[in-house]
Formats: C-alpha cells, sequence, structure tokens
C-alpha cells in the first residue's frame, strides 16, 4: 500500500512537472523566447536532467531505508538491554509503546509510512525528542565544520598542486609532495590530538575542545579534517596540471604570446581541475566519516557525536534518521558535482542534459 | 627580394638521461618577404625542432639552443628574453600546429581564444577584438561566424577547428607563418581545402611562410623553395623546380621515389632503405651514407660541404665535387621527374613555373 502511494506520488510529480516542461516547450508566446535563446534550452535541458536525477535519488534513498532498516533488526541487542533496571513489565510498556512488538514487516510499513511524510519518528533515548528535532539540533555545527574543512582544504590544496606543477622538480614541488603524501597517510585523529597537544595545551592559543560559538572553536577541528581534502587536491592538482602543461593547447597559448601566468591561470587551471571535480564527492563523504571521530575527539555536539552515541544505545529511529541523512547529503552531494562538471567542462554541458 | 628571417649555423640540442640529441647540427637558411619554404624531411630530421626554435617554444628545460643566430629583419631573437620572446610570439611570428584536434583549449570558447592575441599585442577593446574575432573567421571560410565565435572546439569539425587555429596565427597579421604539419592530421579532401586557404591568405596579406611537411606532394602545392632536411642538417636547398626536376642529393632522390604518383605503373615505389642515424652520437662523416647506395668512400670519412649548383640551388653530396664519378638519379625518379612535368598532376609546381 505504502510503496503504491509512493510510485503513485513519483508519478504524479513527474507528470507535473512534464506537465509544466510541455507547457514552456508548447506555449507560443515562448516559442520566439526559445529560438534565440540558447540559454533558455540549457535551462530547460538542465531541469530535466535535475528532475531524472530526483526521481533516481528517491528511488536510491527508498532502497538505503530498507536496506538499513532490515539490517538494523538482525543486529543483535534490543533497545531495552541496556536497561536492566526496568521490570518486565515496565519493558512490555515500553515495547508497545514504540511498536516494537509488531511483526517486523508491519513495522517496517509504518516506519516507510511515517518517512513519507517526513517523521522519522521518536527517539528511544533523550527524553523521547523526534528523531528529526534531534538531527535539526545538531546538524548546524558538523555542517559548518565540514563545509569550512572542505573548501579551506581544497582551496589549499589546489594552490599546493599549482606551485608543485610551475616549480617541477624544484624544491617547493618535493616540499609540497611530502605534504600531500603525509596528509593522506596519517589519519585525522592523530593530527587531532597533535594540534590539541601544540595550539591548545602547549601554546595555549586555542581552546582544546568544545563548541561555545567563536570563531577560535574552529581553528583546530578544521585543520584537522582538511588535511586530507588538501593532500588529495595538491596530488591530483598537480598531476593533472602538469599533463595539461604539457599539452598541445598549451604550446598553442604560448605561441599567442600568452604570459606564464596566463597560461597558468587562464589555460590550464580550469582544464587541470576537472579531474579533482571527482574526488571532491568522495573527500566530502569521508569529512562525514572524517567528523564521527573528529567531533568525538574536541566535544563538538554534531550529528557524527550523535551517531556514535544511538548505535551505542540501539536507537532504532536515531540510527535510521541519522543514515538516511547522511545518504541525502550523498546524493545530493554527487548531484551538485555532476553540476559542477557542466559548469566547468563545456564538452559535458550538452551531453549531460539529453532528452 | 629582402629577406626577413635568416637563420644561421643554428644548433639545437637535447639533454637527455642517455647524453645530448644533438638534433638540429647547423642549418643555415633564409626566408624573404611573401615567400613560401617548405622545410621537407622524415620524421626525427629535426625540421619540427628547427622552426620550434625560431619562436623559442623548445620543451624547457631538455631543449636549448646551442648556437647560432636568427635574425629576423636583421635582429636576433636568439639572444631575447622570455618576456621580450613572448611580445614576438603571435605578433611577428606565428605558428599553426600539426593536429587541431588537440590544439585548442577545450575550456575556452573560440572567439575568446582568438581575441587572446589580438587584446594582449595590439591592445584591442574586447569589443573590437570580437569583431575582428568574426571577420577572421570569415576570413577562413567558417559560415556564421558570429555565433560560432560562442561555441566551443568540441562543436567544430577537424578541418574546421585547423580554420581556427590558423585564423589565431592570423590574428595579428604576423610577418612570418610558420605551418607545422598543418595537413598531417585531416583527410585528403580537406587537406586540399586547408592548402588552398593558406595560399589564397598568403596571397592576400603577403606574409611569409615556413611550411614543414613529409609530404612532398604538399610540397608541389605550396612552395617557392624548398629545403630538405636530414639527420639535423640541410642536405639541399633550392626553388621548387629546382628541386623537383633537378634534383641532386641521394636523399631527395629516395624522397621523391618514395612518393607515389597516379600513373606509376609498372615502376616500384622505393623505400629507403635502414632507419636515421643515432643523433646522440652522429656518425663522423655524411650521415646518409649508410643508407646511400652511391656512397663514396669518403662520405664516411668526411662530411660533404654545400656544392653550388645554382645561385639558388646547393646540395651537400660529395657527387657534386668535380672529381666524383657522374651519377644519374635512378631510372624510376627520372620517370617521376617527368610524370610530375608532363601530366601536371603536382599543379603547384606548374604554377610556380609560370610566375
Amino acid at each position: 500500500m505504502i510503496w503504491e502511494e509512493s510510485i503513485w506520488t513519483i508519478k504524479l510529480a513527474y507528470t507535473l512537472f512534464s506537465i509544466i516542461g510541455e507547457f514552456f516547450v508548447n506555449n507560443e508566446l515562448s516559442v520566439n523566447f526559445r529560438k534565440e535563446s540558447t540559454l533558455y534550452q540549457e535551462v530547460l535541458q538542465m531541469g530535466r536532467f535535475i528532475l531524472k536525477r530526483v526521481v533516481y535519488m528517491v528511488i536510491t534513498l527508498f532502497i538505503i531505508a530498507s536496506i538499513t532498516f532490515f539490517l538494523m533488526k538482525i543486529l543483535p541487542g534490543s533497545p531495552l538491554s541496556a536497561e536492566n533496571k526496568l521490570s518486565e513489565e515496565q519493558q512490555e510498556i515500553v515495547l508497545e509503546k514504540y511498536g516494537l512488538n509488531d511483526p517486523v514487516p508491519i513495522q517496517y510499513v509504518n516506519y516507510l509510512a511515517g518517512l513519507v511524510q517526513g517523521d522519522l519518528g521518536l527517539s528511544f533515548h533523550f527524553d523521547s525528542t523526534p528523531v528529526t528535532d534531534i538531527l535539526a539540533n545538531r546538524v548546524g555545527p558538523s555542517a559548518i565544520l565540514g563545509a569550512e574543512s572542505l573548501i579551506v582544504g581544497v582551496i589549499l590544496g589546489v594552490l599546493l598542486g599549482l606551485i608543485a606543477a610551475i616549480f617541477h622538480n624544484g624544491v617547493l614541488d618535493f616540499t609540497s609532495t611530502i605534504i600531500a603524501v603525509l596528509g593522506t597517510s596519517i589519519p585525522s585523529f592523530v593530527f587531532a590530538g597533535l594540534l590539541q597537544y601544540v595550539f591548545a595545551v602547549q601554546l595555549g592559543w586555542f581552546p582544546v575542545a568544545l563548541w561555545k560559538g567563536g570563531l577560535e572553536y574552529h581553528v583546530l577541528p578544521v585543520i584537522a579534517l582538511m588535511i586530507f581534502p588538501m593532500a588529495i587536491s595538491a596530488r591530483f592538482t598537480r598531476t593533472e596540471m602538469l599533463e595539461v602543461l604539457g599539452s598541445d593547447y598549451i604550446t598553442t597559448a604560448r605561441a599567442k604570446g600568452v604570459t606564464q601566468a596566463g597560461i597558468v591561470f587562464k589555460h590550464g587551471l580550469r582544464n587541470a581541475l576537472i579531474p579533482l571535480i571527482t574526488v571532491i564527492g568522495p573527500m566530502a563523504v569521508s569529512l562525514i566519516t572524517g567528523t564521527l571521530v573528529i567531533e568525538q575527539i574536541f566535544a563538538i555536539p554534531g550529528i557524527g557525536e550523535q551517531f556514535v552515541n544511538s548505535v551505542m544505545v540501539n536507537d532504532y529511529p536515531t540510527i535510521m534518521g541519522t543514515t538516511l541523512f547522511y545518504s541525502v547529503l550523498f546524493v545530493v552531494i554527487i548531484l551538485i558535482i555532476d553540476l559542477l562538471y557542466g559548469i566547468i567542462d563545456p564538452r559535458i554541458r550538452l551531453s549531460g542534459g539529453e532528452k | 627580394m629582402d629577406k626577413l628571417l635568416d637563420v644561421k649555423d643554428l644548433k639545437v640540442s637535447f639533454n637527455t638521461f642517455s647524453g645530448e640529441v644533438q638534433a638540429v647540427r647547423g642549418v643555415s637558411f633564409d626566408v624573404n618577404k611573401g615567400e613560401t619554404l617548405a622545410i621537407v624531411g622524415e620524421s626525427g630530421s629535426g625540421k619540427s625542432v628547427t622552426t620550434k626554435a625560431l619562436m623559442q617554444l623548445l620543451p624547457k628545460p631538455q631543449g636549448f639552443i646551442k648556437d647560432g643566430q636568427i635574425l629576423l629583419e636583421g635582429e636576433d631573437i636568439v639572444q631575447k628574453s622570455e618576456k621580450e620572446m613572448q611580445k614576438l610570439r603571435g605578433q611577428d611570428i606565428s605558428m599553426i600546429f600539426q593536429d587541431p584536434m588537440t590544439s585548442l583549449n577545450p575550456t575556452m570558447k573560440v572567439g575568446t581564444q582568438i581575441m587572446e592575441p589580438l587584446i594582449k599585442h595590439q591592445k584591442m577593446s574586447r569589443a573590437k577584438a570580437k569583431e575582428r574575432a568574426i571577420e577572421l573567421l570569415e576570413l577562413v571560410g567558417i559560415p556564421d561566424a558570429s555565433t560560432r565565435i560562442t561555441q566551443y572546439p568540441h562543436q567544430f569539425s577537424g578541418g574546421m577547428r585547423q580554420r581556427v587555429v590558423i585564423a589565431i596565427a592570423l590574428a595579428c597579421d604576423p610577418k612570418l607563418l610558420i605551418a607545422d604539419e598543418p595537413t598531417t592530421a585531416l583527410d585528403v579532401t580537406i587537406q586540399a581545402q586547408i592548402l588552398e586557404l593558406m595560399k589564397d591568405i598568403q596571397r592576400k596579406t603577403e606574409s611569409s611562410i615556413i611550411f614543414i611537411t613529409h609530404d612532398l606532394g604538399v610540397v608541389a602545392n605550396v612552395a617557392d623553395r624548398v629545403a630538405v632536411m636530414y639527420a639535423g642538417k640541410i642536405v639541399e636547398i633550392g626553388t621548387a623546380d629546382e628541386i623537383f626536376y633537378n634534383p641532386k642529393h641521394p636523399y631527395t632522390w629516395g624522397l621523391l621515389g618514395s612518393m607515389p604518383t597516379l600513373d606509376n605503373d609498372g615502376y616500384d615505389l622505393i623505400a629507403i632503405p635502414g632507419s636515421p642515424p643515432d643523433m646522440t652520437d652522429p656518425p663522423k662523416g655524411d650521415a646518409f651514407a649508410p643508407r646511400n647506395e652511391y656512397a663514396l668512400k669518403i662520405d664516411e670519412e668526411l662530411e660533404p660541404p654545400l656544392f653550388k649548383v645554382s645561385d639558388t640551388h646547393y646540395a651537400a653530396t660529395w657527387l657534386l665535387h668535380e672529381d666524383a664519378p657522374k651519377i644519374e638519379p635512378p631510372e624510376s625518379v627520372k620517370r617521376r621527374m617527368q610524370g610530375i612535368a608532363n601530366t601536371g598532376t603536382a599543379p603547384g609546381v606548374a604554377k610556380d613555373g609560370e610566375k
């Protein structure tokens, strides 16, 4: 029933969008505009592309939700296994309240029904707060940390890689390669400990941990988290830039009299960045998992810390909710990356939105 | 006629792991204003390196000009700094490359790529440069130029891209245009169109062209004078007529003999046996001697100087020495020479003869 319902919803949405699309395509008023504007064509193609991808995303999320749900049920232990203080009757009441006595398929259907309505259920712990509230309260610090470290890391990494490529085989090249190798091979929590010891304990420049709003609380966790994306992007930028600098169109540009700076930034960078976009996806994901540990170390009240705690106590709705949240984040990031491709690489722009 | 370019005893080497490769070993030639000089030779003969040296586009840091002078309108450009060369490239000398599929920047609009040298060298405003870019595209025969300049290279076919490359090279009305095998990567019908276009443009702009190729058919079509290169040296240089009707060097005979014609029934296509010498350790005598069936004893000991055949025609072979046995070119080459003269399979030669 629920399955049909959600399929129906998808169909409805798709039809609606198609009708709107058709309206734009066939409306006489828009014909002239459409003929003249390649921008219009591009936006329309982009719209279709996004719509298609959103439908795929919903299907993906449904599959993830189902798999997580059943996996969780297979796991040993129950939400009450840690609570030996409760009498059997009390336990019975609790199980009844959360619907845990129902057969698993019923629970599954009920869960999906709630999910479609945007209800992730009530947490078994934390005073029975709705999971959506828990996520909403905790998403802030994680999102800020993740975004900051991704942006800072990628920018620094690209710069490092560029320097390495321009001074190929020079001292700066070796330095930046060493930084990149260290960054990829040393886990972020080792850096976190080191940073805390040196900059917080010894020098006292930044707070050791906690999250109280000030920017000084961001510095150490962001540095710890950005090392990995920085190292990866430095390595990629260096390799790609060297390849690009050796390519024929760079010789063409030099034959036109373009300066070294123009060669690197105007002609080289954009072409060198295309492959980097591919790795930003996995990098963003690894940042998400990276925050799990870093949030513990720096005692930051983010989703990661929440996730670890809820797994410890078999808090089913919270585990489900967090997993789904991560999944949504992941598929959205991938969609954004695909769109970014189109913006940076004109060759993909046309083929990406085919009918 | 006025001399535009005068190359004196140019030597270019590459440092490699196996030692110094002497790619060009003392090459002298000149190019008059409005003239087309073809440089012919097999792969590795140093023809491309010679022209890369003219623009100082040798791959750094391995490639370097070891010795010699390159006088452009009397000014030695070997001594110029990178900054001064940047002003020269695209402005006074420009270059058309071999493979149009890779010699345009894939992520930059075609118009921007044409406008780049205009804005840099002629200090044009963007609007003015855009106008000129459209003019240039029309000049090289691309229809609908005002739309085409907003497109990217992948939206052009191979022949069209080569036209764009030519438009870029022509942008600043260069005094010298270097075409490095501009038709090699194109199919035969497009080759003919591009050659026709280049001849047409030369008639309009009166610039000098250095045309590098290994295709003697192409040479017959475009060249006023021909320089034949072998193992980093010019072995024969003369007007197109002299090279085609009165070749003196056995290597030129070999090249002519290996050129397929439409009416060569009954005559074998001759291949030159062996392969070019190792340029890390060039032979002491005539580099072509091991592959030359007419080689004399002296060829193994002493390098032949350039013997004067006529005021415009020189060849480096001991066969021209007064003591040497008189040797006629092989029968098949003679037939081929006659074939060119009688049937006019190489129309360019006939035309040049009329001049």
